[in-house]
């Protein structure tokens, strides 16, 4: 009886500590679900959810105090995969009007050099100086739009991103399948 | 010798149709007025345009410059005047336009100054740098820069095979090739042979071209082999290819290096001899003209010929003929616009017409029969990617390893359902490749953004840091001068304050008042009066205040 209990006690004691140091050792640094959410958010850093770029929205989802229909940018496919990492129904993503992909561009002819927009670059994608000509490194644009308010000349324009042979994609074989129907 | 073949699972064999194109020599195409080189032609970078219109240009003068690693240059397939650089129709499945250089002939072809290259004593790199100025791509269809190709990158190939398989229907462009010009094949893959560093080297040609087979087999040295491969679609895919020659199985995701091997097209090999020997670039290719044509042939066309041109020189269309076929019938397009050129990778223009390409029976549900499974050459499930890909499911369809898929149409051949199941890996795998794209630029946008708060949060505390020692130092100079500097000065103020209190008490002792002298005695003892009425008045208010 005796021996029975010492042998339980020793295994619970053992466990215990064994777990005990996992939770030290092993411990999770940051909530991994701010990552996850964070991960499927498009990064346009553009605030149209209301917080100040992606990480803060992603952060205040995981609290949930942000509904998850808040990104336009993301679409109802972004919706859908939030839903699915959270598990809770995918709410409507009415009212969203989604843009076609553009990037600013910037009329070097109207530029004045006040750097204004290089300041409201969410993603350091505007070169130039002051009282020096800026430019828009496209390839770095998320087309968030943060620099057309703050332009005082109005030199900043967005340009839908036209399909090119390289961006092209096959489309859905649903003509073919109609016929089927 | 005869080499042990290992058959892969599946394939297809559909009507050859061989004999129409391929009795006849290749035919030169004449001298055109006009010509259309897109900067686009290979797989990666499209080439940077080095002309502007209103250049003059000579035959063989590098046009577009390689950008890039994966990216191969683009040449003027004659002399004439640059009319502009242009969006332009191209040979492409979207019927978009792409920058082209539209060069009007002079009439006078004449060319830059060929060198040929001492490929021996030169040195591998040095010999890949020039194989890709001269713009050398795969021209077995994938337009793979080849410099790239020939570069064994520490990976040891040990074996080279040359693909001269042949398998789509109705393309005949390499057979005439491999008939008319194997010993030029042959200079071209003693070079390949040279800078892979490898032994063996097999021809892998289907056994449906007897006369390539001959050809090449009294051409080649003693140390290559030329191997009949059955005649069964997909036989001329190079995984395929490598599988039926050696055995050894590529792996899922990987390159046939990863197993030693590298494949050529026997085509690829010819041009590699043109550069090398002749030191010509890549200015034209072989290309079939077949279907429903009035005199169906091959030809050697420049880079660049519009397809309306070639149409043309073999007869024009027949009565009946609808549209036409890039490539061949199991992997190629529909060609939206005839003013599209010849490409590196455009091995064959077909003609069609209701007979020849029936009308596909409109599609029924999967009955899932498992046809497509025993039809696919890459051993995949077809008809498990095509639900995942219609259902727009891509993890799971990739899950099916949708990548490893080819392409090659057998499983849509046989389907009894008739449904195009290619249409639906090549739409999956474009929406795959979409979204890969997305996240890579996402990723880059939030390391960005990152970025960009701790810069600002850096300029911050670098600020405030750069005021607290300002502020320190400002402090450190005050306390420093309260002992030295403003001690200094007080004591002149010192000195000062002194020096006039001095000449006051001089001027005190050593000048009496002049209104007391030369007084009359009268004033005198008046003010002496006075004095002594002070002196009372002041004993007596002290006496009180005591």
């Amino acid at each position: 009886m005796l021996a029975a209990i010492l042998v339980m006690a020793g295994i619970g004691l053992t466990m215990g500590a064994i777990l005990g140091w996992a939770s030290v050792r092993l411990r999770v640094e940051d909530d991994p679900l701010v990552e996850k959410i964070d991960a499927i958010l498009p990064q346009t850093q553009c605030g149209q959810c209301g917080f100040p770029g992606c990480k803060p929205y992603a952060e205040a989802i995981a609290k949930g105090e942000a509904e998850i229909n808040k990104c336009p940018p993301g679409g109802a496919e972004g919706i859908k995969r939030l839903a699915e990492l959270l598990g809770v129904e995918a709410p409507s993503s009415e009212g969203m009007e989604h843009k076609p992909k553009a990037v600013a561009v910037i009329d070097e002819a109207t530029c004045i050099g006040c750097t204004l927009c290089i300041q409201s670059c969410p993603v350091d994608a505007i070169m130039g100086a002051a009282k020096q000509m800026h430019t828009i490194i496209a390839e770095q644009c998320t087309g968030c739009e943060l620099c057309l308010p703050p332009c005082p000349v109005d030199c900043i324009s967005m340009q839908v991103i036209k399909e090119d042979v390289a961006t092209w994609k096959w489309r859905y074989p649903a003509h073919i399948m109609q016929r089927a129907a | 010798m005869t080499r042990r073949l290992h058959p892969f699972n599946g394939g297809i064999h559909p009507a050859e149709h061989k004999a129409e194109s391929n009795a006849s020599p290749i035919r030169e195409m004449p001298l055109l007025p006009r010509y259309v080189v897109p900067l686009r032609q290979h797989i990666g970078a499209p080439a940077r345009a080095l002309v502007q219109a209103g250049d003059r240009v000579l035959k063989g003068q590098m046009i577009g410059a390689p950008e890039g690693y994966v990216s191969t240059a683009v040449h003027a397939p004659t002399s004439g005047i640059v009319l502009a650089v242009e969006p332009r129709a191209v040979p492409h499945p979207s019927g978009l336009f792409d920058l082209c250089v539209v060069i009007e002939s002079d009439g006078g072809d004449r060319p830059v100054d060929f060198q040929p290259l001492d490929w021996r004593a030169l040195d591998p790199s040095a010999l890949r740098n020039r194989i890709r100025e001269m713009g050398l791509a795969g021209l077995g269809g994938a337009v793979f820069p080849s410099y790239i190709k020939l570069n064994p990158a520490g990976q040891r190939v040990h074996t080279l095979i040359l693909n001269g398989a042949e398998c789509e229907p109705w393309i005949t462009c390499d057979d005439r090739l491999m008939r008319e010009r194997a010993a030029k094949i042959i200079l071209g893959v003693e070079v390949m042979r040279h800078t892979l560093g490898c032994r063996t080297v097999i021809f892998g040609i289907e056994d449906n071209k007897p006369e390539a087979l001959a050809a090449l087999a009294a051409a080649i040295p003693a140390d290559m082999e030329v191997v009949a491969v059955p005649t069964l679609y997909p036989s001329g895919g190079g995984k395929q290819l490598s599988y039926l020659l050696t055995g050894v199985e590529i792996p899922s995701g990987g390159r046939s290096t990863d197993v030693g091997i590298q494949v050529f097209n026997v085509g690829t090999a010819y041009s590699l001899y043109r550069a090398v020997h002749l030191g010509e670039p890549l200015l034209s290719r072989v290309v079939t003209v077949t279907g429903h044509v009035v005199q169906p042939a091959n030809f050697e066309a420049r880079i660049g010929t519009p397809l309306s041109d070639l149409l043309a020189a073999a007869g024009g269309p027949l009565p009946g003929a609808t549209d036409e076929i890039i490539g061949g019938p199991m992997m190629g397009f529909e060609l939206m616009d005839r003013a599209a050129p010849v490409t590196k990778s455009v091995n064959c223009l077909i003609v069609k017409n209701p007979e020849l390409f029936p009308a596909r029976p409109a599609a029924l549900p999967c009955i899932r029969c498992g046809a497509c499974a025993r039809a696919c050459p890459a051993d995949l499930q077809p008809f498990e990617m095509y639900w995942f890909s219609r259902a727009k499911d891509f993890g799971k369809a990739q899950g099916y390893n949708l990548f490893d898929c080819i392409e090659c149409g057998c499983c849509a051949y046989v389907c009894p359902s008739h449904i195009p199941l290619v249409d639906f890996f090549r739409f999956a795998k474009s929406e795959i490749w979409e979204r890969e794209q997305e996240k890579r630029s996402a990723d880059q946008a939030r390391q960005r953004h990152e970025f960009k708060e701790f810069r600002l949060e850096r300029e911050k505390r670098e600020k405030a840091e750069k005021f607290a020692k300002a502020a320190e130092k400002q402090k450190e100079t005050t306390a420093a001068g309260g002992d030295g500097a403003a001690d200094a000065e007080a004591e002149k103020k010192k000195a000062i304050l002194q020096a006039a209190l001095a000449r006051a008490q001089k001027a005190k002792e050593g000048v009496t008042p002049k209104n007391t002298e030369n007084l009359s005695p009268a004033v005198e003892k008046e003010i002496a009066e006075i004095d002594a009425r002070r002196e009372q008045m002041g004993a007596k208010a002290e006496g009180s205040e005591g």
